[in-house]
């Protein structure tokens, strides 16, 4: 039975330094600091307001202080999330949950957190600087960050099955998950690339590998569990698009886990979706606004990327029906996958434009071709580039993506609740409320581990190799039950 | 497998044939001219709130890789 699919998304942003010169590590160590040095603002505003959480030694919106070892800010927030540089954007790595309805949640509290974070460094930066976040994956010019998911694994699961058996998947699955693009980056030989569904597809040149950076592979190779490494693989995907559609990170997140769990639980029945060239096919799909070219099969054959996603659902709705879908943390949720899943795949053969609230290429696309009507603009112009990287500005004021009627599938105020609260139902719950309570006292935080500082004794380590442990149900009496580090770490040993 | 098979949807069980797709209907020509409506209204507003100088704000976007 394959394991329960915890999954993570880590964001790459894009930041732009408005109105000075501004070196993007600079920028975005400032960025990361304002929202940092804003919490513990708010903390002090919370002791003073309410002594009596202070007396018992609750920090009710603390961080993990910069590790200052390394040049980059570091962090781990009280939701569980880890915040911080990597190379020279801001990134936001969601704490680990338990399905795909969970994940959109921390997802959006991602998105909320590098907004007040660009709050706070406005007050930081002398006027008219702006520090500017987007959340896409291509700058335009040859330049791609990435948004990378995880997913948990059982260790016994050869990896060469789960290479090939999902790369059908991550060459097809654009369909809905395409965050769309004005143009081509790579100039593809006899193609005029107007618009494309991916930004991220045609960065891709290999099959399979260990690069992110440079000849980027369909699947990646990097074995790096942060959990115990006999029992567990974190499978880490760097093939999708940054999604602001909610519906389109549920369908990301909850397909792949789903095909996951039928490559761990053998459950192709003999089903082949083999492609002759993965790599072309993925660019292929990418550039093709008929969503009808066919592809070449391995055994000879063709296929459409429609006919493809259309198989990978049949057979993940034969494997619910015989086996449920507890493995995705939920059933129901589960359920709701299928549901969506079946709903955009219909939607986009009948009508791409029934689901323009669902997926970001379509609504992405619909807006430009309005927007060029109104103008009378050629494919070229500035202004339809201007367009594409303005749907991803965070800013509520400058965001086009906001101002699009979008379905919802998380509440406002749980969205905003996940930006200081950690999920229940992972060890993320642990590493967050420990941090919530006692921040002054963690000495770092990782993944796997919390290290406590109790002052007098040697450092403290509890380490957390399980993914699915530490939850509410584990700790949280025992969280409720302990006044101080010094007892909580009694009782855990004891 | 044939061709043949890859090409064909998984059959529906007829308790799913007979809910509602919302998402499945194509949109009516009513339902276009409502679309249009809005898309008017949205479109007043992108002119508004879209960068100024969009040559500049699209050249000045350039990020290093990251990754």
């Amino acid at each position: 039975m394959a394991v329960p699919k915890i999954c993570g998304v880590e964001t790459e942003y894009g930041i732009h330094h408005a109105g000075a010169e501004g070196n993007p590590v600079a920028s975005s160590s400032l960025l990361v600091n304002a929202y940092i040095s804003d919490l513990a603002r708010v903390e002090w505003d919370f002791k003073d307001e309410m002594p009596a959480n202070d007396a018992r030694g609750f920090a009710r919106e603390g961080a993990l202080p910069p590790e200052v070892e390394t040049h980059l800010v570091n962090t781990v927030l009280t939701n569980g999330a880890r915040y911080y540089v990597d190379h020279a954007h801001p990134e936001f790595s969601t704490p680990e949950c338990a399905d795909p309805l969970e994940l959109v949640r921390y997802d959006k509290a991602g998105e909320e957190v590098l907004r007040r974070s660009m709050a706070a460094a406005r007050w930081l930066l002398p006027d008219p600087q702006a520090i500017v976040v987007y959340k896409n994956n291509s700058d335009g010019k040859g330049n791609s960050y990435g948004t990378h998911e995880n997913y948990l694994m059982d260790r016994t699961v050869p990896f060469a099955r789960i290479a090939r058996s999902i790369t059908p998947h991550f060459v097809t699955r654009q369909l809905y998950t395409g965050a769309g693009k004005v143009g081509t980056e790579t100039s593809p030989a006899g193609r005029d690339v107007a618009f494309q569904l991916s930004q991220r597809s045609e960065f891709f040149e290999e099959e399979v590998g260990l690069e992110t950076t440079l000849k980027r592979p369909i699947v990646n190779t990097r074995d790096e569990p942060h959990a115990d490494p006999q029992r567990y693989r974190r499978f880490h995907v760097i093939v999708g698009d940054s999604n602001l559609a909610e519906v389109a990170t549920f369908l990301k997140v909850g397909t792949t886990a789903l095909v996951l769990a039928l490559i761990e639980d053998d459950a192709f029945g003999g089903v082949d979706l083999t492609l002759a060239n993965p790599v072309k096919a993925i660019h292929q799909v990418s550039y093709d606004l008929t969503l009808a070219e066919p592809l070449e099969m391995a055994d000879g054959r063709t296929a459409t990327a429609m006919e493809l996603q259309w198989e990978l659902y049949g057979l993940s709705r034969k494997y619910a029906e015989d086996r449920g879908l507890d493995c995705l943390g939920d059933d129901t949720v589960g359920r709701e996958v299928l549901r969506r899943w079946e709903g955009v795949l219909n939607g986009l053969e009948a009508d791409p434009a029934t689901v323009a609230g669902q997926v970001d290429w379509v609504a992405k696309l619909q807006l430009l071709e309005a927007f060029r009507a109104r103008h009378g603009l050629g494919w070229k112009d500035h202004r339809l580039s201007a367009v594409d990287l303005q749907y991803h500005d965070l800013r509520p004021e400058r965001s086009l993506f906001v101002r699009l009627a979008t379905d919802h599938l998380v509440e406002r105020d749980r969205i905003l609740a996940a930006v200081s609260e950690p999920p229940r139902r992972t060890r993320a719950y642990f590493r967050g409320q420990c941090l919530r309570r006692w921040a002054s006292q963690v000495a770092s935080a990782n993944w796997d581990s919390l290290v406590f500082d109790l002052g007098t004794d040697p450092l403290r380590r509890v380490p957390m190799m399980d993914p699915l442990r530490g939850t509410a149900e584990h700790t949280e009496e025992l969280l409720e039950g302990s006044f101080s580090v010094a007892e909580l770490l009694t009782r855990l040993s004891g | 497998m044939a061709e043949r098979e890859l090409k064909r949807k998984p059959a529906t069980t007829p308790r799913e044939d007979k809910a509602p797709k919302e998402t499945e209907a194509p949109v009516t020509s009513a339902q276009r001219d409502k679309l249009k409506a809005e898309l008017d209204d949205l479109l007043d507003e992108i002119d508004e709130v879209l960068e100024e100088n969009a040559e500049e704000f699209v050249r000045n976007y350039v990020q290093k890789g990251g990754e």
